[in-house]
């Protein structure tokens, strides 16, 4: 009857529907493959050097057994505090005049810039950072490699800014407006704090992605086998120090490599929890004046 | 004559004040190169509530939204005429959007509480800039409470000030934005469709509010709902096209309109 002319097709359709469900799970499932490869093969060559001592001394000289990588991770958190404090204000305040300004001439230089400077090797942006801050002092510091990462945290910080304050409606701007707020209290005060969740997202994950970075320090910060928090004067960092040693040709240094690069996956992933956490947990009861 | 004149002078300084609080002389909008508002002359009783009916699109929105300078903060958005508040032109020299938006304040459409501010913050988030910041947590808490019962809506949320806005329903998200303006304590009071995103029980409260606020303070309600204009307004007025075609108070508007469109209209023939 009229049944039957209509049960091919459907069941062609069936089993097309599930080859292409099958195939499109087959690259979700490879998508996060290398992750948790990367994960398992971390834990397996580097749990082993991760004692105290990996945490709490600078690097044995060559040839010595023991150290660690102590002053590494101070260095990767230091020049992470001064790239946010030199990043942090410049991208969101970029971004904020990106969405409120949208429409002027130097808001789409700007955007276009932006999205250039995104794009860019980040070995560009170290040999840059040298050129400005190493050379003409003759000598590395931790301040240059910070300033490297900041140029690299700048332009994704003013972009997901700008899109996180596309969000808030314009309906709480003209609220704010009839209320007689001055146009920048309205940015700052409602639109800034309504889209703040997001933005502290978006700086997680810029600051997850600089923490990684090693190229941009190669000719700035340099590496420090030294304990130092002089600004002024080269500074261990965990990708350098790691890059250093899986180039030694000392099997201790190699696992020791293995356990800075799981310090390091392990601080990224923390950032991404936080910033997880941040983004659901939106309000948060009242605020006092 | 000379003494005459003196006398009519006097006179006139102790007669009592004028009753048009605000009004329009000659207005137009624009919106880019689209003529919105063609001449609207619209004078605003202290203490009454105007009510501006029209189909959509009539420029009644652009009407208000001009009475408090809204309209400019549209990009390519322009006017030309006068808007009087107590015979100062708003839009002359010495007056700022600012300044005037604190005097004319405004509710939208929708209900647009800030939401990462408590209830008790978002009705006192217009103080600091209107210049009258709370002296103490306890004065706070006093203008808060005063809004928030002027605006009927103490009893529903007096024991959950400070959570968030975003759990109150529309119509009570609607009253606290009366509160946030009503704490400012403006002189005249715009409100844009102020129940149009509502249902029809909180409807009729933000109604029965309107008409009670009259006695505090000058309101403009725009609305497309005409039982709503006939109900809670002294005056009305009609627009239609971007014209103001007729204004007068509202039973006479609703029996014995003059112009033959406000009649086509308010008989439901159009719009």
């Amino acid at each position: 009857m009229t049944a039957a002319p209509r049960d091919k097709p459907t069941n062609r359709r069936r089993i097309t529907n599930a080859i292409m469900l099958g195939l499109l799970s087959v690259a979700a499932i490879v998508a996060t493959l290398p992750l948790i490869l990367i994960i398992f093969h971390l834990l397996k060559s580097g749990l082993s050097s991760m004692q105290l001592s990996f945490f709490t001394q600078v690097p044995a000289p060559p040839g010595r057994s023991g150290g660690g990588m102590a002053n590494a991770i101070v260095g990767t958190v230091m020049l992470i505090g001064m790239a946010c404090a030199f990043g942090l204000p410049v991208g969101i305040g970029a971004g904020l005049y990106l969405s409120e300004y949208r429409g002027s001439r130097l808001a789409t230089a700007v955007r276009f810039l932006c999205d250039v400077l995104n794009g860019l090797p980040s070995i560009v942006i170290g040999i840059f950072a040298w050129e400005l801050l190493v050379r003409p002092v003759r000598h590395f510091s931790a301040i240059s490699g910070a300033v490297a990462l900041a140029a690299m945290m700048i332009p994704l910080l003013t972009r997901t800014t700008e899109e996180m304050i596309r969000t808030v409606p314009n309906s709480l701007r003209e609220a704010a407006l009839a209320l007689g707020y001055s146009r920048w209290r309205t940015s700052l005060a409602i639109v800034l704090r309504t889209a703040l969740p997001g933005i502290v997202t978006g700086a997680l994950v810029a600051v997850a992605r600089i923490g990684g970075e090693t190229a941009p320090l190669l000719f700035t910060s340099f590496g420090n086998h030294f304990w130092s928090l002089s600004p002024g004067a080269p500074i261990a960092a965990l990708p350098l120090q790691i890059y250093e040693y899986a180039k030694s040709p000392y099997d201790d240094w190699h696992a020791q490599a293995w356990a800075g690069a799981l310090v390091l996956l392990a601080l990224v992933l923390v950032m991404s929890l936080i910033a997880r956490f941040v983004t659901r947990a939106r309000f948060a009861g009242g605020h006092g004046d | 004559m000379a003494t005459e004149q003196a006398l009519a002078a006097i006179a006139h300084d102790e007669a009592p004040p004028s009753p048009v609080r605000m009004e329009t002389v000659g207005l137009h909008a624009y919106f880019g190169k689209t003529h919105a508002l063609k001449g609207a002359s619209l004078q605003l009783l202290d203490h009454q509530v105007t009510a501006i009916i029209g189909p959509s699109g009539c420029g009644k929105s652009t009407l208000l939204r001009c009475l408090n300078r809204m309209h400019e903060t549209v990009v390519g958005a322009r006017t030309e005429g006068q808007v009087l508040l107590d015979g100062h032109d708003i839009y002359g020299n010495g007056s700022s959007p600012v300044s005037v938006r604190r005097v004319v304040g405004m509710v939208f459409q929708r209900p647009t509480p800030f939401p990462t501010m408590s209830i008790a913050d978002n009705v006192a988030a217009g103080l600091r800039v209107a210049g009258r910041r709370p002296e103490s947590p306890a004065h706070k808490a006093e203008i808060v409470e005063k809004a928030l019962r002027s605006a009927a809506l103490w009893d529903e949320v007096k024991d959950r000030l400070k959570s968030s806005p975003l759990a109150l329903s529309g119509g009570q998200q609607q009253r606290l934005c009366i509160a946030r303006t009503l704490a400012t304590e403006p002189e005249v009071m715009l409100l844009d469709e102020p129940t149009a995103s509502l249902d029809p029980a909180s409807s009729q409260k933000v109604e029965e509010l309107v008409y009670e606020l009259r006695r505090q303070i000058t309101v403009v309600m725009v609305t497309h709902n005409m039982q709503q204009a006939a109900r809670a307004s002294d005056r009305t007025a009609f627009m239609l096209n971007g014209e103001l075609v007729e204004v007068g108070p509202t039973r006479r508007m609703f029996t014995a309109p003059e112009d033959s469109r406000t009649e086509a209209y308010i008989t439901g023939r159009f719009g």
